[in-house]
């Protein structure tokens, strides 16, 4: 794997997805390991017992709104998935997701072209997938070059500080 | 000759030191205000694994303990003593404990939010400081550590909405009614990344309470700030705040200033308005829903806790009594309404028709009391419905403004505030 390109079995979820439903109120202040095994737990039941490192979430309009809870994305990685690509994104998760260091792409047409369990290839600075199955390629949003150096350094902290940091 | 800028833009150059910035530009800004609620433990956690790190400048931190609170566990009792805790060992600009309330309310009552500042807050509510002509937007935690420690953050520079509000809001309307109508027109993602200004007669003849549940509701749009233009019932309200000089910093965007979308809205036929289970963008007008039955009716909410809320709930409660087997939950929005109400006649009011009143802060909109079994349905005057946010995944959230919860408090199934208004 080189510079963000990922190539993984896609996990799907439907539009508006909030982050109430990454991580539910009530668990924000489990243990992260804890927290990751209900991640997503009515949006996508069979999602945080399945899934394997690498996977790739693929989400529709306006992904992760409501609460700005930097806890729903750090949960996220947790689960090991390597990115997820959404229509669109909420902006308080697009900002989180910059801050924790989790790979995201910004791909219109992602859900349509795509059903759960196709290996996506995903290339976030190039702003391409392609969907194996089908072969076809959609381009998506180029992330900020600033941005993009924030995710190679696994987040702002790292960022600010240099430091790599570690979760809890 | 320089373009004609947008607020966002404008309040991005100055906290920044630039000039000339255009939508899309990514800059380091100075922010001039951190807010962190009851998530600071976490930044503080974050803080403490950066060995040798130090606060740039303390005095631009303010605490405010207003999820969960009182601490419902040992475990949060622990969170809110390291917070507490650290805010004195570092001399934090201001720390304000489970007593204070909300913090946005908070914030803006003492006179810690000032036109043409930034404040970023661990909230996605931050967008209410644009009620006073402040730029605020929410971030995530380790972003406000990043801030304590750099002074600095970075903002992607918005596209501009311009939001003209002209008419006369009928009786038993309000603005939450506008945006909900908005909300529900728009869609969630209407203005999503979207600097909202609003304009008009209709939002300068607002009160600073009114304006804030407009800037506030605009995060439901996607919004990353909201914007009234400061006047002078601005300058007033600061200064009664204790701000000497408040107009100090203010913006006012220019004429000629390119928004991505202008919409012109006359309120004067609107309705009532209720956000319907489970996105606060399924709206209907209040005549659709009504009947539907309910358990629980909570007034609290960044979005409809202030003063002049519970004024206009008691004035439709005062010598009613709530419905039987209805729970009307009041959380006043903090310390100063409260007393307020106190003082004014509205919390005995509350009382006597049934209510529960606890204590100031974020309650059960954040999950903390007032919770719901399976298939039951509570009228909210939050900002938020989405399932599962108030107990049981199996229960219905409605939204409305406080006369609507008032009225159908009273009734036990939604009601036509202006059924009932005096």
């Amino acid at each position: 794997m080189t510079d963000f390109q990922f190539k993984g079995r896609c996990w799907s979820v439907g539009d508006f997805v909030p982050t109430d439903q990454i991580v539910k109120s009530h668990r924000v202040f489990l243990r992260l390991d804890e927290i990751a095994r209900y991640v997503l737990e009515d949006a996508n039941p069979a999602f945080a017992a399945g899934v394997k490192a690498g996977d790739v979430l693929v989400a529709g309009r306006h992904f992760g709104q409501s609460s700005g809870r930097a806890i729903a994305v750090r949960a996220l990685r947790a689960t090991g998935i390597s990115c997820v690509v959404a229509e669109s994104f909420a902006r308080t998760f697009y900002r989180n997701a910059f801050e924790v260091g989790l790979p995201i792409l910004e791909a219109p047409g992602i859900h349509a072209a795509t059903v759960e369990g196709d290996v996506l290839e995903v290339d976030v600075p190039g702003g391409q997938v392609k969907v194996q199955r089908t072969g076809q390629v959609l381009q998506g949003n180029r992330t900020d070059p600033f941005l993009l150096e924030m995710l190679r350094a696994g987040g702002i902290i790292a960022v600010g500080s240099r430091l790599v940091e570690g979760d809890k | 000759m320089i373009a004609a800028r947008t607020f966002a833009q404008k309040v991005l150059e100055r906290a920044s030191g630039s000039s000339g910035l255009v939508p899309g530009a990514i800059v380091e800004v100075e922010p001039d205000l951190y807010m962190s609620h009851t998530a600071s433990w976490r930044c503080i956690k974050t803080f403490e694994k950066l060995p040798g790190a130090s606060i740039r400048y303390p005095d631009r931190i303010a605490m405010v303990m207003d999820h969960i609170s009182p601490a419902p566990t040992a475990q949060v009792a622990g969170y809110h003593r390291l917070c507490r805790e650290f805010a004195r060992r570092h001399g934090v600009g201001s720390f304000h404990d489970v007593n204070a309330g909300i913090a946005h309310l908070v914030l803006m009552e003492r006179g810690l939010v000032r036109p043409g500042e930034v404040i970023i807050g661990t909230d996605s509510h931050s967008t209410i400081y644009g009620a006073l002509g402040a730029f605020g937007t929410g971030v995530g935690f380790s972003e406000i550590t990043a801030t304590w420690v750099t002074g600095v953050l970075w903002m992607k520079v918005p596209e501009s909405m311009k939001v003209t509000l002209s008419g006369t809001l009928a009786r038993g309307v309000y603005p939450k009614d506008i945006m909900l109508r908005l909300i529900g027109d728009l869609t969630a993602d209407g203005a999503n990344y979207l600097s909202v200004e609003f304009e008009g007669s209709l939002v300068q003849d607002m009160s600073i309470s009114k304006r804030m549940t407009l800037c506030n509701l605009a995060m439901e749009l996607g919004a990353k700030n909201a914007y009234v233009r400061p006047d002078a019932m601005t300058y007033e309200y600061l200064e009664r705040a204790g701000v000497a000089d408040p107009a100090r910093h203010a913006l006012l965007p220019d004429e000629g200033a390119r928004y991505t979308r202008e919409l012109a809205v006359d309120a004067s036929a609107l309705e009532p308005q209720v956000a319907c289970p489970h996105t606060v963008d399924n709206v209907r007008p209040v005549s659709e829903v009504a009947g539907t039955k309910l358990d629980q009716v909570f007034i609290g909410s960044c979005a409809n806790a202030k003063y002049d809320d519970l004024v206009e709930a008691a004035s439709i409660l005062r010598g009613r009594k709530v419905a039987t087997g209805v729970r009307l939950l009041v959380t006043p929005g903090s310390r100063d309404t409260m007393k307020q109400a106190a003082d004014s006649g509205v919390l005995s009011a509350l009382i006597e028709c049934g209510a529960v009143i606890t204590n100031p802060g974020c309650g059960a909109c954040a999950g903390d009391g007032g919770a719901m079994d399976k298939g039951e349905a509570t009228l909210s005057t939050a900002n938020r419905n989405f399932r599962g946010r108030m107990g049981s995944y199996d229960s219905d959230i409605y939204l409305a403004s406080p006369a609507t919860a008032a009225a159908s408090a009273i009734t036990g199934v939604i009601t036509d505030p202006r059924e009932i208004l005096p």
